[in-house]
């Protein structure tokens, strides 16, 4: 039946404690460089170039539509096959995975982030630019932080997704959280131990960043309440 | 006393000199070669039924709005696609909203300090103490740390008026400032706009408000369709308009 002490010595052992780690800065490095190149993704999807409009558009049409596995399986093994340059030592599966999640994510986000954009009123950028701001100082000043407030609860969702898929990366040996579970299993044969330490695991992070949400709502809901 | 300045009136530029301005969404032209002068001090008000291009017009001169042909001069300054010239003019041209666009995020005083900071470079405290006078001014300091949502539409609008006077203009545009508001409050605002004209500003009014256009208009414009139908001194284009247009849209505006 369930060894309790196993379940705990898995739980605090190192192994996990490390897969998790790894789960999780995996998770920020995609989520923060995705979040910046989506901003500009996302903005420049309202942009007058219909050229620009339509790289964006063709962007999130293939990224959205191809599944995340694929992607993950052909950013490290097809990509060595087109040039020896990812065959060098610093194309590790966390490089690969990061690649292939950051790719994903940018389409994702630049969807919210476009609509969020269109949110804040064509007034905010009149009265800004009345006052003789550029727009560069009103998309930093005025349109981001109305922004971000209004995408806030979907970009939480898609971190808390991004979360979780960063365990296909089990398929290209990434020794994240639940390769390292898998590994565990396959040695000890002890699956509700090692499941259950792991979805410990899981729900500690999401739980975090929970909290991370309401506190940062909190801050940007300024003069909204 | 000593003359610093030539003393004639009519040596100082325009403040503002439209000629010949013409505006087409597409195939709908918004304004048909418009020209109009407004000289250094006076105060001008637009009025006219609503797609006139009253509105097109006044945010022409701060290039909210690009014309397409003719020339639109502010203080010397003639405006077109250079990023320059158009900073130069909106740094001289203050504006009123008629949805006061606000900035909802930040407190009265920060939308009042934010572009005394970043166009003007003035330091905080500085930026402040300005902010802080001239919400004296519309009387209303004592909301400077709540947030726009937090006020009633009139005070909204008097901290917008505070927040253009913040970058010191030489003009002032106002687009309808009281046709959002509930009638109680549009007193409160046309009362600081009243204030304004008396200390001299430069003011260019979209507005139907006649009683104000009465105390202060140095002239009033009326449009229609695009064009300027006639203007006059306030008590000759109210009492005695010429043309038959004009007379129908001052009847109907009180009745």
């Amino acid at each position: 039946m369930f060894d309790f002490n196993l379940f705990l010595s898995a739980l605090f052992g190192w192994p996990l404690a490390k897969g998790a780690m790894l789960t999780m800065v995996l998770s920020v490095l995609v989520m923060g460089v995705s979040l910046m190149l989506g901003m500009a993704f996302g903005s420049a999807a309202g942009s007058k170039n219909k050229l620009l409009r339509f790289f964006i558009g063709a962007y999130v049409w293939l990224f959205r539509g191809a599944p995340a596995l694929l992607i993950l399986l052909f950013v490290w093994n097809g990509l060595p096959q087109i040039s020896p340059i990812f065959r060098a030592g610093w194309f590790t599966p966390f490089f690969a995975a990061f690649l292939a999640l950051t790719l994903i994510q940018i389409a994702y986000l630049s969807e919210i982030l476009r609509s969020a954009f269109n949110a804040v009123g064509k007034g905010q950028k009149e009265g800004a630019a009345a006052l003789g701001l550029h727009n560069w100082q009103t998309f930093l000043l005025i349109t981001l932080p109305q922004a971000l407030r209004i995408a806030m609860p979907a970009l939480v969702n898609e971190f808390i997704s991004l979360l979780k898929a960063t365990s296909l990366a089990t398929v290209i040996s990434l020794k994240e959280l639940m390769t390292i579970t898998q590994f565990a299993i396959a040695t000890s044969f002890r699956f509700l131990e090692w499941y259950g330490a792991a979805l410990v695991y899981y729900m500690a992070m999401v739980s975090v960043m929970t909290i991370l949400q309401s506190r940062i709502e909190r801050a940007l809901s300024k003069g909204h309440r | 006393m000593i003359e610093s300045f030539p003393s004639s009136d009519a040596q100082l530029p325009s403040a503002v000199e439209l000629s010949d301005v013409n505006k087409s969404y597409g195939t709908f032209h918004v304004l048909h070669d418009v020209s109009l002068t407004v000289g250094q001090g006076e105060r001008v008000v637009i009025c006219g039924p609503s797609g006139s291009g009253k509105s097109t017009l006044i945010r022409c001169i701060n290039r909210l709005e690009t014309h397409q042909s003719g020339r639109i001069i502010v203080n010397s300054v003639e405006l077109s696609d250079d990023s320059s010239k158009i900073d130069h003019v909106r740094r001289d041209v203050g504006m009123v909203f008629q949805h006061f666009n606000l900035f909802p995020h930040l407190t009265v005083l920060q939308n009042c300090t934010l572009a005394q900071r970043w166009v003007r470079k003035r330091p905080q405290s500085e930026a402040v103490d300005i902010a802080m006078a001239y919400l004296e001014r519309v009387r209303i300091p004592e909301k400077a740390h709540r947030y726009p949502g937090e006020l009633s539409g009139g005070q909204q609008q008097r901290v917008a008026i505070a927040r253009a006077l913040c970058m010191t203009p030489g003009i002032m545009l106002f687009d309808e400032p009281t046709s959002a508001l509930d009638p109680e409050m549009v007193k409160e605002v046309l009362d600081t706009m009243v204030g304004l004209a008396e200390d001299g500003m430069t003011m260019i009014c979209v507005t139907h408000e006649m009683g104000f256009a009465r105390q202060v208009a140095s002239e009033v414009v009326f449009m229609d369709d695009g064009r300027i139908i006639e203007k006059g001194a306030p008590d000759t284009l109210f009492g005695s308009p010429s043309h038959e247009r004009t007379k129908r849209f001052l009847r109907n505006l009180l009745h």
